[in-house]
């Protein structure tokens, strides 16, 4: 039992991974880049929730929704002014540039809300549920994060298979300047990707605040890098790989920290992708890449 | 034309040398004159420490090619192996200088040997997933150090992975690494001088090995991995080689910066050092060892300059970073530069060639 509960929670953190990993792996797929500042968003969608709730007194929803807008208008402007006059580029100029907007982000976070952490109220709507006569215990906030893991990774299929938006974005992952060439206008579709992905950030930053009440100006930067790995871990370009990738490490996590050691579950979760990446090169569900001569 | 290039290149590197002793004697004088203020003296270390870690990390980044984000675990592997070599030292040589010169040395072979094991599997990727490995090996490397203790007694040196307790040293033992608070009671071994001895050397080592049959291997690699190969180089080979020289020089500069403190932790060699370190690389320029070392001393200087805005200093340091980035990639601002460059040498051709090789594809 003990085992089981181990696991929803592993479950139930890996949703908060593949969440944001979904974010890095769209913005891979289509712009071609790392955005290391994607965790930072996530940061900004905490502080966000926690102004509207605690000094606004907004209800959870509302407060959401807020800091989702928020997200979605800084991940815009971000994309506007740092990475769109790089399209051409070199891979590691945007990198160093999405690294000065992370560090940008840190320390603006640091100026308006200062380095003292803040506690955040969840905004889980239902409680503890018990099962098996109190022997298996599931906390509200896990099973409201899985079940929105869920309902996102539909959504976005759904946007990403269905309409004529994801259908742009299928086209410029595939081949830039054949969706160009197409009539695919490529800044918008990137733009439009930047927004749905620092959407998801702010959730996942709501979430990950429901989950652990304690807000700094670092708090996105570990989740960040986590999260990068799930989506490498999964195949990074691929939505499904990066749900598989997120759970996966979310429960390798949980369970290495339960009955191998606290301490070294970092460790331990890095282990298994450079394990895994040994063995499948390119991501559990990553593309072969073909080596033309 | 063969052998104007390779003047061309002596005379290159012969500036990069001239240009880093000039800047010694510059500082010397200046010490000396007691125009140095305290913050700035007590950054020289860490400053040759972070142009070693640069022009090392620029042998796998732009020479090599590869992207890797876990450099600054090799620093924290040579750090704690140099901290012990100076602590097991203490009671044997006198003399500071060859105990630092040795725990150096032990420094780096550690970390070529932590650069051998992990080079094995990372070199068998590429791209972006070889860049995540380095990272998860530079995580990995943090996670462990910061849950081991080992202590010194009469018995000799003592390992444990659960506390300082459970390392029984006999009395008069201490400890020298004690998990999350790290390495402590270091004796401060470094010196400016040994900073500016460690750079000579790195550079000795890393533009002798670009100029060589082996340097020109490894680019060949980096520049077509196939068409190398059926040169009959031997890929793997050279790319090992690349990457375990850059492990062993960041190992030594390790040792450097941590025999600078009295306490140094685990978490001080974290992904955010990886990353500043790569950011004098890209900053200073793919392959350039002297732009790495110039981008390492100015940024590591740069934020010293800015505390008189205190508050916004690191927002100021973040957004000159994403300014810089955003104008050395500015079509517009390349040509005038090309431009400006080709009045005085005629050779724009030339400066366009060179800056094509800027990528990292």
């Amino acid at each position: 039992m003990a085992f089981l509960s181990y696991l929803i929670s592993g479950i139930s953190l890996g949703s908060i991974y593949a969440i944001i990993a979904l974010g890095y792996t769209m913005v891979y797929g289509i712009a071609k880049m790392l955005n290391f500042a994607h965790g930072d968003v996530i940061m900004v969608g905490g502080y966000m929730a926690y102004m509207a709730t605690t000094e606004f007194g907004w209800s959870p929803l509302p407060s959401t929704l807020f800091a989702m807008a928020v997200c979605t208008l800084l991940g815009v402007l971000i994309e506007q002014f740092a990475y769109k006059p790089l399209r051409r580029a070199p891979s590691l100029a945007v990198l160093i540039t999405a690294i000065g907007v992370s560090y940008f982000l840190q320390n603006a976070a640091l100026l308006l809300w200062s380095a003292n952490p803040k506690s955040f109220t969840s905004v889980v709507p239902f409680g503890t549920l018990r099962l098996f006569d109190g022997r298996l215990i599931i906390s509200g906030t896990a099973m409201f994060t899985i079940i929105i893991c869920i309902v996102i990774i539909v959504g976005l299929s759904a946007i990403v298979h269905r309409t004529k938006v994801g259908k742009a974005m299928r086209a410029v992952s595939e081949d830039r300047d054949a969706a160009q060439l197409m009539g695919v206008s490529v800044n918008r579709t990137i733009s439009t990707t930047f927004a749905i992905g620092s959407a998801l950030a702010a959730i996942a930053g709501v979430l990950l605040s429901s989950a652990y009440p304690i807000l700094m100006p670092t708090s996105g930067a570990m989740p960040g890098i986590k999260a990068f790995t799930a989506a490498v871990f999964g195949g990074i370009g691929s939505i499904p790989g990066a749900f598989l990738g997120g759970i996966l490490l979310g429960i390798i996590e949980i369970l290495g920290k339960a009955y191998i050691s606290t301490q070294l579950s970092d460790a331990i979760v890095f282990a298994v992708l450079i394990i895994i990446l040994l063995v499948k090169p390119t991501g559990l569900l990553g593309r072969k890449v073909l080596v033309k001569v | 034309m063969r052998r104007l290039f390779q003047e061309k290149t002596t005379r290159n590197n012969t500036v990069t040398y001239l240009m880093v002793i000039a800047a010694y004697v510059l500082m010397q004088l200046l010490l000396s004159g007691g125009h140095i203020s305290s913050a700035l003296q007590g950054q020289l270390v860490p400053i040759t420490a972070y142009i070693v870690m640069a022009v090392s990390l620029n042998l796998t980044v732009g020479v090599l090619g590869e992207l890797s984000l876990g450099h600054a675990g090799f620093m924290s592997v040579g750090a704690f192996s140099g901290v012990i070599m100076s602590f097991l030292l203490e009671s044997q040589i006198a003399s500071p200088g060859l105990r630092l010169l040795l725990s150096m040395i032990i420094g780096a072979i550690v970390a070529g040997i932590f650069g051998f094991l992990i080079g094995i599997p990372v070199m068998r990727l590429q791209g972006d997933y070889l860049a995540i490995v380095t990272l998860a090996f530079g995580e990995i490397i943090k996670n462990v150090m910061n849950t081991i203790y080992i202590g010194l007694d009469a018995e000799g040196l003592k390992l444990s992975m659960s506390s300082s307790a459970a390392l029984n040293l006999v009395e008069g033992g201490k400890t020298i690494i004690n998990g999350p608070m790290g390495a402590v009671g270091i004796k401060k071994l470094s010196t400016f001088t040994a900073g500016f001895v460690l750079i000579l050397i790195t550079l000795f080592i890393v533009l002798n090995l670009i100029n060589s049959r082996a340097g020109r291997a490894i680019m060949a690699v980096r520049d077509n991995k196939i068409a190398a190969e059926s040169l009959g180089i031997s890929v793997w080979r050279y790319r090992m080689m690349a990457f375990i020289t850059s492990a062993t020089l960041a190992g030594a500069a390790g040792a450097l910066y941590a025999l600078n403190y009295s306490t140094v932790i685990a978490r001080k060699f974290d992904f955010n050092t990886s990353i500043l370190v790569l950011v004098f690389v890209v900053l200073g320029g793919m392959g350039n060892i002297r732009g790495s070392i110039i981008a390492a001393t100015i940024l590591t200087v740069l934020p010293e300059v800015l505390r008189a805005f205190n508050d916004i200093r690191m927002l100021a340091y973040a957004v000159i970073l994403i300014l810089v980035m955003l104008a050395r990639n500015n079509a517009r601002l390349k040509r005038l530069f090309g431009q400006i460059k080709g009045i005085f040498t005629r050779q724009q051709a030339v400066v366009n060639i060179e800056e094509g090789g800027d990528s990292l594809d």
